[in-house]
C-alpha cells in the first residue's frame, strides 16, 4: 500500500504571488502583535505626562508617569514584599481552586446524583459577589491567611468546575462507543478518555480562575486589612490612598496588574504547551 | 498474528461463528428499527449490510456489539465472545487526537491490561499491514483522511479479533481513496482471514468487496433478501469492469429498489 497518493505531491520551489503576499502579512502580523500595543502604551504614558503637565495638576490629584515611576523605584523593597504576599495568596488560592473545581467536576462526573445534589450550591457561590461573602467569612475564620484564601477560592474554582465538567462531558460518542465495546471499566474510560478530551475545556477554565484568583486575594486584602500578618498589594494600594501618596497607589496597581499580565502569559503558555501537538486551538495555520 | 483462512472453503462449508435470531429492536415501545432479523455469520465471511437509511443496518451492528439490547431475540457466539473478539470501525476515523498512531492502536490492547512492551510487535505489524508504519509517532491532525481511516482499521485488526464490524466506513471518502481502500481491505483480509460485516449504501462497493449481501428494507428495518457473489478472492480491478461484477451489481441494484418500494 503505497501512501503517495493520500500524501499528496509539492512542486519544490515555486511562490506565487498569493504566497509571498500572505507570507509578508504573517510577518507584518507577527511583529505588530507585540510592537502595537507597546506604542499605544507608550503613547498613552506621554499623553499623560502632557496632560500633568499642561494642566499643573498636583501630584496629589494625579501624579505625572515620571513620579510613579520614582515611587515605584523608592518603594521598590515595600511593593516587592506586598506583592509576595499578594502572589503568594493568589497563586494557593489558584492550586486549591485546581483541586477544588476539577476535582469536584470529577466527582460530579460520577456520580450523577451528587452533581444533582451540590452543583446548584456551587452556581449559587460563584453568582453570589464575594465582596459581600468576605466580611462572613472573616467573622467565623480565625486565621487571617485562611479567610483570604477561602475568599480567593471561592471565586476561582467555579471557572475550574464547570469547564472541567463540560469537558469531561463532551466526549466524542463514537469513542465513548468504542471504549464500551473494548469492556474498559470507569478508571480507564476516565483516564484515557475523559480526562485527555476534557483538557482544553479545564485549561480554558484555568485561565479565567488566574485572573479571578487575582482578584479574590486582593478583595480578600482590602477587608482582611493588615491584622499582623503582612500587608499586600491591595493593603499598600488602601493605605498610600488614605496618605494621599497616589504616586505609590499607582505603582502598587501597576505591579498588581503586572501580576494579572504575568498569570495570564504563564497559563497560556501552560496551556498551548500541553496543547499544541494536538488541539486545535493550539495549532497554527495556513493563511 | 495468526491467520484464519475459512474465507477459502467454499460458503456453505464454512463454520458458524454468530448468529441472529428473530431480533426485534423497538424504540420508545413504539418504533420498529428492526423486525425479525435473522441471520448466520460464518468464519470468513464478508457480509455487506446494504439497504437505505432507516433500514437498520447500524441498529444491528450495534446489537451484534453488544452497544445496545435487542427488544426481543438472541444473538449467540459459537464458543461464546472473549475480550478481543470484536473490532470495529466506524464512519469517522473516531482516533483519540491526543495520542499518537501508535497509541491509538495500541488502545484495545491497552484496556486489556496490557503494557506497549508487550504488544509493540503486534502494533507495529498492523501498521505494517495498512501501509503506516512509517507514522508511528504522528498524531492523527498529521494524517489524511485515508490514513486516518487505515489507523482505524490497523486498530479494529490489532488482536486479531474474530469479527470486525464496518458501519459505512468510507462514505466521507472520495471516490479514489475510497476505491483504494477497498483494494487494500481485501488484500488485509486474505492476509489475515478474518470475518466482516460491513454496511454501505453502496451498491458497487458491497458487490466488489462481499461474498454476502444482506439486502435490508426500512420501515420497519428487516432482512428482505440475501445474495451471493460466488466471485472468487482475490478481486482487483479487472473484477470492476467485468461482466460478473455488473450483473452480480445489477441484481443488487434491483433488490435494493425493491427494498426502497420501487418497481424492480
Amino acid at each position: 500500500m503505497s501512501l503517495a497518493d493520500d500524501r499528496g505531491l509539492a512542486l519544490g520551489g515555486t511562490r506565487d504571488e498569493d504566497e509571498i503576499r500572505r507570507a509578508r502579512a504573517a510577518r507584518v502580523e507577527r511583529t505588530a502583535k507585540w510592537a502595537l500595543p507597546l506604542v499605544i502604551m507608550v503613547l498613552a504614558i506621554l499623553g499623560w505626562g502632557w496632560i500633568v503637565t499642561a494642566n499643573e495638576i498636583p501630584h496629589y490629584i494625579l501624579p505625572g508617569p515620571d513620579r510613579v515611576w520614582d515611587s515605584l523605584v523608592t518603594d521598590w523593597g515595600i511593593l516587592l514584599e506586598a506583592a509576595y504576599l499578594t502572589g503568594w495568596i493568589t497563586l494557593v488560592a489558584l492550586v486549591l481552586a485546581v483541586v477544588g473545581g476539577a476535582g469536584l467536576a470529577i466527582l460530579f462526573n460520577q456520580s450523577r446524583m451528587l452533581e444533582l445534589s451540590f452543583y446548584p450550591y456551587a452556581v449559587i457561590l460563584q453568582v453570589t459577589p464575594v465582596v459581600s461573602i468576605a466580611p462572613l467569612i472573616f467573622i467565623y475564620v480565625d486565621s487571617k491567611i485562611a479567610g483570604m484564601l477561602l475568599c480567593a477560592w471561592l471565586v476561582a474554582f467555579f471557572p475550574v468546575l464547570s469547564s472541567t465538567t463540560l469537558g469531561l462531558n463532551s466526549v466524542d460518542h463514537n469513542l465513548r462507543d468504542l471504549f464500551r465495546i473494548y469492556g474498559a471499566n470507569r478508571w480507564q474510560r476516565l483516564r484515557y478518555l475523559q480526562l485527555p478530551s476534557a483538557l482544553p475545556y479545564f485549561l480554558g477554565g484555568l485561565r479565567i480562575a488566574g485572573g479571578l484568583s487575582l482578584i479574590g486575594a486582593v478583595v480578600a486584602e482590602l477587608v482582611a486589612g493588615t491584622g499582623g500578618i503582612g500587608t499586600g498589594l491591595a493593603f499598600r494600594i488602601q493605605e498610600a490612598g488614605y496618605r494621599l501618596n497616589i504616586a505609590r497607589m499607582f505603582a502598587a496597581l501597576a505591579l498588581v496588574a503586572a501580576m494579572g499580565v504575568f498569570i495570564f502569559a504563564a497559563l497560556s503558555l501552560l496551556s498551548h504547551l500541553l496543547l499544541r501537538k494536538w488541539h486545535e486551538s493550539a495549532l497554527s495555520r495556513e493563511g | 498474528m495468526a491467520v484464519r483462512h475459512h474465507d477459502t472453503l467454499p460458503l456453505g462449508q464454512r463454520p458458524p461463528l454468530l448468529r441472529l435470531s428473530h431480533v426485534d429492536k423497538v424504540f420508545g415501545g413504539d418504533v420498529v428499527a428492526l423486525r425479525d432479523m435473522t441471520l448466520q455469520v460464518n468464519q470468513g465471511d464478508f457480509i455487506s449490510l446494504l439497504g437505505p437509511s432507516g433500514c437498520g443496518k447500524s441498529t444491528a451492528l450495534r446489537i451484534i456489539s453488544d452497544l445496545m439490547h435487542p427488544t426481543r431475540g438472541r444473538v449467540e457466539w459459537e464458543g461464546g465472545q472473549g475480550q478481543g473478539d470484536l473490532g470495529v470501525v466506524f464512519q469517522e476515523p473516531t482516533l483519540m487526537p491526543w495520542a499518537t498512531v501508535a497509541q491509538n492502536v495500541w488502545l484495545p490492547f491497552r484496556l486489556a491490561g496490557k503494557s506497549y512492551a508487550e504488544v509493540k510487535d503486534d502494533v507495529l505489524e498492523v501498521l505494517r499491514l495498512v501501509g503506516l508504519e512509517k507514522f508511528l509517532n504522528a498524531y492523527p491532525r498529521e494524517l489524511s483522511g485515508g490514513m486516518k481511516m487505515r489507523v482505524s482499521i490497523a486498530r479494529a485488526i490489532v488482536t486479531n479479533p474474530r469479527l470486525i464490524l464496518m458501519d459505512e466506513p468510507f462514505a466521507a471518502l472520495d471516490e479514489i481513496t475510497r476505491h483504494k481502500l477497498n483494494n487494500d481491505l481485501l488484500q488485509l483480509k486474505a492476509k489475515i482471514g478474518c470475518t466482516v460485516i460491513f454496511v454501505t449504501h453502496s451498491v458497487f462497493e458491497s458487490v466488489f468487496l462481499s461474498d454476502r449481501i444482506v439486502v435490508m428494507a426500512a420501515r420497519p428495518g428487516r432482512v428482505l433478501t440475501e445474495l451471493q457473489v460466488d466471485t472468487p478472492y482475490p478481486r482487483g480491478e479487472a473484477f470492476r469492469t467485468s461482466a460478473d461484477y455488473a450483473a452480480h451489481a445489477r441484481r443488487a441494484s434491483e433488490a435494493l429498489r425493491e427494498a426502497m418500494g420501487e418497481p424492480a
